[in-house]
């Protein structure tokens, strides 16, 4: 289906990443926000809090971020479309609801403006150290999805594609941006409603007597319902049966968990995108994600320049990993060098991947500000050796 | 499928048996809330019940209706983004002590607060039963539980009071005793809007009853029986627990506000006039 036009402000803009957000969300017909209030953050749900009311939306300061989190899941079995906003210390709150989210299928869409850690840590500077709490954060065994824009029109982009991800795969799917896309403002270009493609709840058409709410088909999705449709649907945070009741044993754990796994990790490839750049003939590959991607490009083209053999895989999705071309590239290549701020996380899913047939080099950064080009082009030259 | 009881067309019966145990009062108060549901004029399909975890959180697996087993103590926000997320349901809280009021804590008095139209049942059994017989925020002074094995000394909550001062709209205690009373109060409060609050006391005699040497199931309703005073129009400030002494019940507030949607249209209306939108339901 199209996007609702009532929701989407067409035309170019001048926009930060945080308020193309914003955008996004709108355009991709999210109508509850929960939020509080945390740096660098807090632009999006002001912008939210200000758009909603004549849009037909609903937002919500809630109490924290735990509140917000499981506000949002609410809200998605009433029939919404819904979303919250955070950085680090709210992220981590809301790992409980992140965990519910994955066993009860609830798709949502979680941002993360990612600020410099641990704890309160850089609160008005970058990071990217969230990386693999998002994917490993709440507990148990679960799959996500996680996107990473690198501009102020990607995070509207991916917004949108965060939201169509999360219906199609009943996820929580995080937007993992950083202060520095968030804050950014460059010119965005929101096309006309009829340009964006959404995908509907997956809503059953069963009748209540026939409908198992947690009956998977083909591809491993069970369809939805929403409350007050007649229903009588039971959703819960224990490990449960087809009809969703709970049912503690060895035997339904690993058919459920099996499942909510399996549907993200047998679709890997169908979910992962990927940027790249002169892979065809390159001897190194540079691997980033974000706002590091955007210096790791300037250190490619100035090794380029000494006619160093570099090419660029950017991770527009960092979860699932884009395992098959890892490995496909490392068949081939001499090594990989990751460019991350952080001090080493996404390099460890590089190295896997790569299996000890390529070398795997790490440009880190502590955060706080970016990587200048030159400590990215310092690991090329010493990888090219 | 044969009618064995006045309430099975409100019950799962395909979950039954249920896990509570011999004599626990949560099934009597379950029982209560059935027949208020029965009675009441609502579409049942569009009743939702949310829980939270321990004994009380399992009353939303065994209830026909639209049901949330959600995490621990956040019961009251998924109810809040559910309720928000389609005004048109009648959204049902129903847990326990220690959730609601322990780690669920601030967000109830944050709900209270912003009268979300809620009803919040808390059935009080004084203690995390779930989990063996902890001491709960709702423990009587000197109660033992094995996280107190020489007597609490931590001050409990007055329910009616925190809620009451958080902003409650309605506030009723009752035993699972006062059945009768309990129905009444049920049913009144399902007609109310905003946040109502009912405090249930039911006996947990495997652990509560147990280690304070308060005999069986019988015996503990038998002393709320002895103990009960109704008050009607109680201050809440005056309805706190021991270990003995009377046990005030009774209907404390009924004092209608807006609630948080009618105050929100309200501003909405006044600074945006006819720019404002509500939200629709998905069709």
């Amino acid at each position: 289906m199209i996007a609702d036009a009532r929701g989407v402000l067409t035309g170019a803009h001048f926009l930060s990443g945080n308020e193309a957000t914003c955008e996004g969300a709108l355009a991709a017909g999210c109508r509850f926000v929960a939020g509080y209030p945390i740096t660098p953050s807090t632009d999006i749900v002001e912008r939210i809090a200000s758009r909603f009311p004549t849009l037909g939306g609903t937002f919500i300061q809630m109490e924290d971020e735990i509140a917000s989190s499981i506000a949002i899941l609410g809200a998605v079995w009433a029939g919404q479309k819904a979303m919250t906003v955070t950085s680090g210390p709210g992220f981590s709150l809301m790992m409980e609801h992140i965990g519910l989210a994955a066993i009860s299928e609830t798709p949502c869409v979680i941002v993360d403006v990612q600020r410099g850690g641990p704890s309160t840590g850089l609160p008005t500077l970058p990071g990217q150290a969230d990386l693999m709490q998002a994917r490993w954060g709440s507990h148990g065994d679960y799959e996500i999805i996680a996107l990473a824009p690198n501009s102020p029109q990607e995070s509207f982009e991916m917004t949108i594609e965060a939201f169509n991800l999360a219906e199609q795969w009943r996820v929580p799917v995080f937007l993992m941006a950083d202060e520095c896309v968030g804050h950014m403002v460059e010119k965005v270009v929101i096309p006309p409603a009829e340009e964006i493609e959404i995908y509907p709840r997956r809503y059953t058409k069963q009748p209540p007597d026939q409908y198992m709410p947690f009956r998977a088909g083909a591809d491993l999705v069970p369809e939805m319902a929403r409350a007050g449709q007649g229903y009588n649907l039971h959703v819960t945070g224990l490990t449960h049966d087809e009809r969703g009741y709970p049912v503690i044993n060895a035997a339904c754990q690993e058919q459920l968990v099996r499942r909510l796994v399996d549907k993200i990790r047998l679709h890997a490839d169908e979910i992962v995108s990927c940027e790249e750049y002169g892979l065809e003939d390159c001897e190194i590959v540079l691997v980033s994600f974000g706002i590091t991607s955007r210096i790791a490009f300037r250190a490619l083209q100035l090794a380029r320049k000494e006619g160093l053999r570099v090419g660029m895989l950017r991770l527009r999705t960092i979860w699932p990993f884009p395992e098959t071309r890892v490995r496909e590239l490392a068949q081939r290549v001499g090594a990989f060098v990751v460019a991350e701020m952080n001090l080493g996380q996404m390099v460890y899913e590089v190295e896997r991947c790569a299996a000890g047939k390529a070398r795997t080099l790490l440009a880190p950064h502590a955060g706080g500000t970016v990587h200048s080009p030159a400590q990215i082009l310092e690991l090329i030259r010493k990888a090219a050796q | 499928m044969t009618i064995l009881h006045p309430v099975d067309t409100l019950l799962r019966q395909e979950r039954m048996p249920h896990i509570w145990c011999p004599g626990c009062g949560i099934g009597t108060s379950v029982n209560c809330f059935a027949r208020a549901l029965l009675q009441s004029t609502l579409e049942l399909k569009q009743v939702a019940i949310v829980s939270g975890i321990g004994c009380t959180g399992r009353v939303a697996g065994y209830m026909h209706l639209d049901s949330f087993h959600t995490t621990h103590g956040r019961a009251i926000p998924f109810a809040t983004g559910l309720k928000l997320g389609n005004p048109n349901l009648k959204v049902v809280v129903y847990s326990g002590d220690g959730d609601l009021i322990s780690i669920g804590g601030n967000h109830f008095i944050h709900a209270a607060r912003r009268n979300v139209d809620l009803m919040v049942v808390c059935i009080n059994n004084f203690n995390y039963a779930m989990t063996g017989g902890q001491a709960a925020p709702t423990s009587p002074l000197t109660s033992l539980a094995t996280t107190t094995p020489y007597g609490n000394y931590e001050t409990p909550f007055n329910l009616p009071n925190l809620a009451e001062s958080s902003g409650a709209v309605y506030v009723a205690r009752w035993t699972v005793f006062h059945v009768r009373q309990l129905v009444r109060a049920y049913a009144e409060a399902l007609t109310r809007k905003g946040f109502v609050f009912i405090e249930v006391l039911a006996p947990c005699p495997t652990l509560y009853g147990r280690r304070n040497r308060l005999g069986d199931a019988v015996e503990m309703v038998e002393q709320y029986k002895a103990s009960a005073v109704i008050k009607n129009g109680a201050s809440t400030r005056e309805v706190g627990l021991g270990m003995t002494g009377p046990i005030v019940v009774g209907k404390f507030v009924d004092q209608p506000r807006p609630t948080f949607l009618e105050a929100m249209h309200e501003q909405m209306r006044a600074r945006l006039g006819k720019k404002y939108v509500p939200l629709e339901m998905t069709t």
